[in-house]
């Protein structure tokens, strides 16, 4: 065949053609744009009225953040350097920074130590959030608390000293009675914890207080955006344990504890935030014995974390319901008890399953941390409209600071989501 | 050959309590029972204790007194000589006034939103998320000052319209929007008005008919009647007939500016707009997540399989498409109605005069009642959750898949 060719073909290339160019509607930022933006006239038109909205939301609004102000020291101040032009008074946001962020109240020669206590809270969270970090840092975690809480609050150093010995003497009976019986070393462990507390209470007294190394701060004194930071991580990691506890009370096969558990969720999602709020600010009080004096801060510490119990519950009920049966029975075959099956066969899998719905849950109460406003404590949204709106150097400073308190939730959240996903994506062990 | 006897009945020892699964969970049932009863007793002896040292006790009595507060936005008959029960119906109405209408613009927004997020046009696409991300991410508290500042610091004052050439003016010479409120127009009844209303309900019912009985005469006959048009028509020219033959009995009567502020019309105050709208988009970048999930999670091949039939692509999403994503997007969205329920007492931070804000705020204050408010605070906020949580149990039983 090839002698044919050979007389029949006077010529034959023996190597490739170079390759050419597509057409120039065929590639590059023009094909993109057919087939993405101008793909039907109908499409089109959306394009265009796409567009036309983007530029009217930059337009108001870029001029007036490029031409902001950021040092002067009331609004006429500001209004005067901007002569008529448009332009934001940013310098609200720097003169009043720290009221921002920490309340009116708090002192200001004290203020490193919350903004420690929220640097040490990444190093805490870190070990949680990322599990390639070495196990040891948990540790620390365990710790943050009493340090945290020492930190911002003050006061004598015994008790935090006292509550940690109380927890690690709750741990060691824990651990020495678990293997007999779970409700052994679980109830066993709260009667050693709560002894140790007690006794060592009597250690603490008003003088200690009074005379510590670290001046003692009255919950009344926080407020800003620490105050909601402080209510969001509280609030959302005392819930989930809570949570957890409710929903497998209410799958129990007892119907009593079913129904206690299904009344108190059913009750708390039923109501909105702000009622349980008002309970915190004027009802909860007359709940608790005459002597004691439960500083607001804590009444609704305990408010918010049942509510958002409530909803982590309903989260987790939803993961173990989607957990097959299966499961459940290799538990039961391997001859685990109820507590063994739970802890080591059941939950894991669970909790698994409901990471995005117990962010969700966590993202949304940490949002409503701002409702506290209402019932007149001074968190961000608070101290905006309380005592920084209201001064009369910055009446009629709207934008700014709405846009700033607006920013910043923003900016919690969305990261609090994005990690959310990262975290799906990282625990997904099927094959897809 | 042995002969079985019968196990030796077992005694009843108190061990068993503990380790015999027979007994062991009534033991804690008991225990648990004690429990609760014991801190319900403590709880409600400190109550009546600290309630018997502060001199007061439980009574609904002040319900009966007479409110002394002025309510601006109400829906029925109240001035401050009513009683405080009056203000807390006045206070019921508006948040059920509130989260109707913020219901209805949610869903449209979520919606269109939800859609157009799943648009092959990448710059609508991104736009949308990028709603949808801000909105969902900030507290809705933050969203309805932001509202509330924009009805009253931005809006012009009502004087602002006034003179030959004002510095603001109506829009269609109908709508003025004012630092105030926004003032719309008000329908006039006149008389033989209710003919035409009940025309147009009528109507309504004859669309609902035809379309069933076009339905139905497809499916018995395979004859296909035209739905759109003879819809329109059922729906609009009854009426317009019936408005013309009653000599137009019901006339708009146009908000005009009399002395400091505008007067006729229906005025509809900042708060109220400011917690409609921002309960709205707020709640409407949630829905819109459930819309596009919904759309989502109906697999490709049931659209490829119902074109493989020869369906249009309307018909598709019509007939295929759509029933079985609403199977999905229901249920979420009407905990999100339930929502913007509960959200909808924020209206306290505005002052628009929900049961919040009367029952829970004025009446509050005012009476020092707390506990007594507070509980029927909750009690109403609890019978409106239940009632919808049952209603959308029955419908997930409805349209639940039918499996064997």
């Amino acid at each position: 065949m090839s002698d044919t060719n050979q007389h029949s073909a006077s010529f034959v290339r023996t190597e490739s053609i170079p390759e050419r160019e597509p057409p120039y509607a065929a590639s590059g930022p023009v094909k993109w744009a057919r087939d993405n933006l101008f793909a039907t006239p109908a499409n089109g038109v959306l394009t265009i009225v796409a567009a036309y909205v983007i530029y009217l939301i930059l337009a108001a609004t870029l001029p007036w953040i490029l031409n902001g102000i950021w040092s002067t020291s009331s609004l006429a101040e500001c209004r005067e350097i901007l002569d008529g032009t448009t332009g934001a008074c940013f310098s609200v946001l720097s003169e009043r920074w720290n009221q921002l962020l920490f309340g009116f109240q708090y002192p200001e020669e004290l203020y490193w130590r919350p903004s420690l206590a929220f640097l040490l809270l990444f190093v805490a969270a870190a070990p949680v959030l990322f599990f390639d970090l070495p196990r040891k840092l948990l540790i620390f975690t365990a710790l943050y608390p009493f340090i945290a809480y020492y930190l911002i609050w003050g006061g004598t150093i015994l008790t935090p000293i006292v509550a940690i010995l109380g927890c690690v003497a709750g741990g060691y009976v824990y651990q020495r009675f678990v293997a007999g019986s779970f409700a052994a070393g679980f109830f066993g462990g709260i009667v050693a914890a709560l002894v140790v507390w007690n006794l060592g209470g009597l250690l603490i007294t008003e003088e200690a207080n009074e005379a510590a190394v670290m001046t003692a701060v009255p919950s009344r004194d926080l407020g800003g955006f620490m105050l909601n930071m402080m209510l969001g991580v509280t609030c959302v990691s005392l819930s989930i344990p809570l949570g957890i506890a409710l929903a497998l009370g209410r799958q129990s096969s007892m119907p009593l504890i079913k129904w206690i558990c299904v009344v108190f969720i059913e009750f708390i999602r039923g109501v909105p935030l702000i009622t349980l709020l008002f309970v915190a600010s004027v009802m909860l009080a007359y709940f608790f014995p005459p002597e004691s004096s439960v500083d607001l801060f804590l009444r609704v510490v305990i408010m918010i974390t049942m509510f958002s119990a409530a909803y982590i519950a309903e989260v987790i009920r939803g993961g173990l319901a989607a957990l097959p049966k299966g499961q459940y029975e290799a538990a039961d075959s391997l001859g685990l008890d109820y507590a063994q099956a739970m802890r080591l066969i059941i939950l894991p899998q669970a909790l698994k399953i409901s990471i995005p719905g117990i962010v969700n849950v966590a993202v949304g109460l940490f949002k409503d941390t701002t409702l506290v406003s209402v019932i007149s404590m001074f968190d961000l949204v608070g101290m905006i409209r309380g005592p920084i709106l209201a001064s009369t150097e910055w009446n009629g400073v709207y934008w700014e600071l709405l846009g700033f308190a607006a920013l910043l939730f923003f900016v919690v959240c969305y990261g609090i989501s994005q990690y959310s996903q990262w975290l799906e994506r990282r625990l997904a062990t099927d094959h897809r | 050959m042995t002969t079985l006897t019968d196990p030796p009945q077992q005694t009843f020892r108190l061990s068993m309590l503990i380790n015999d699964t027979r007994y062991r969970s009534m033991t804690f049932q008991a225990i648990a029972l004690l429990a609760l009863i014991v801190s319900f007793a403590y709880l409600l002896n400190n109550l009546f204790t600290n309630l018997a040292a502060a001199g007061l006790n439980i009574s609904y009595d002040f319900l009966g007194d007479p409110a002394g507060y002025d309510i601006n936005q109400t829906l029925v008959e109240y001035d401050s000589q009513s009683p405080h029960s009056q203000a807390a119906i006045v206070g019921i109405l508006n948040t059920l006034l509130v989260a109707f209408l913020a219901c209805v613009t949610a869903t449209v927004f979520g919606v269109i939103a939800g859609v157009l997020r799943l648009s092959n046009n990448w710059l609508v696409s991104k736009l949308m998320s990028f709603y949808v991300e801000i909105f969902r991410n900030i507290p809705v508290l933050i969203w309805i000052i932001i509202i509330f500042t924009i009805m009253t610091a931005v809006m012009p004052a009502p004087r602002a319209f006034r003179g030959d050439e004002p510095e603001a003016t109506m829009l269609l010479g109908a709508f003025a929007f004012t630092n105030r409120g926004v003032y719309i127009p008000a329908p006039i009844w006149g008389g033989g008005s209710m003919v035409v209303v009940l025309t147009f309900l009528a109507s309504v019912v004859g669309v609902l008919a035809y379309r069933r009985y076009a339905t139905n005469l497809l499916y018995a006959t395979g004859k296909l009647l035209p739905m759109g048009w003879p819809s329109l028509a059922i729906f609009f020219v009854p009426t317009i007939l019936m408005y013309f033959i009653m000599g137009r009995p019901i006339t708009l009567e146009y908000p005009e500016l009399g002395g400091f502020n505008f007067r006729g019309g229906i005025q509809i105050g900042a708060p109220l707009i400011a917690l409609w709208f921002a309960l709205s988009i707020y709640t409407g970048a949630f829905i819109a997540e459930n819309v596009r999930a919904g759309i989502q999670a109906v697999s490709k091949g049931q659209t490829e399989a119902a074109s493989a039939l020869g369906l249009r692509p309307n018909r598709v999403m019509n007939l295929v498409v759509l029933p079985q994503a609403l199977r999905v997007i229901i249920p979420p969205l009407i905990s999100q109605y339930l929502n913007i329920t509960k959200n909808s007492s924020l209206a306290i931070a505005v002052g628009y005069a929900d049961i919040t804000a009367t029952l829970g705020g004025i009446t509050l204050n005012q009476t020092g009642r707390a506990i007594e408010c507070v509980l029927l605070l909750m009690l109403f906020y609890l019978t409106i959750s239940l009632s919808i949580s049952t209603v959308m149990n029955f419908y997930n039983k409805s349209v639940a898949l039918k499996e064997r």
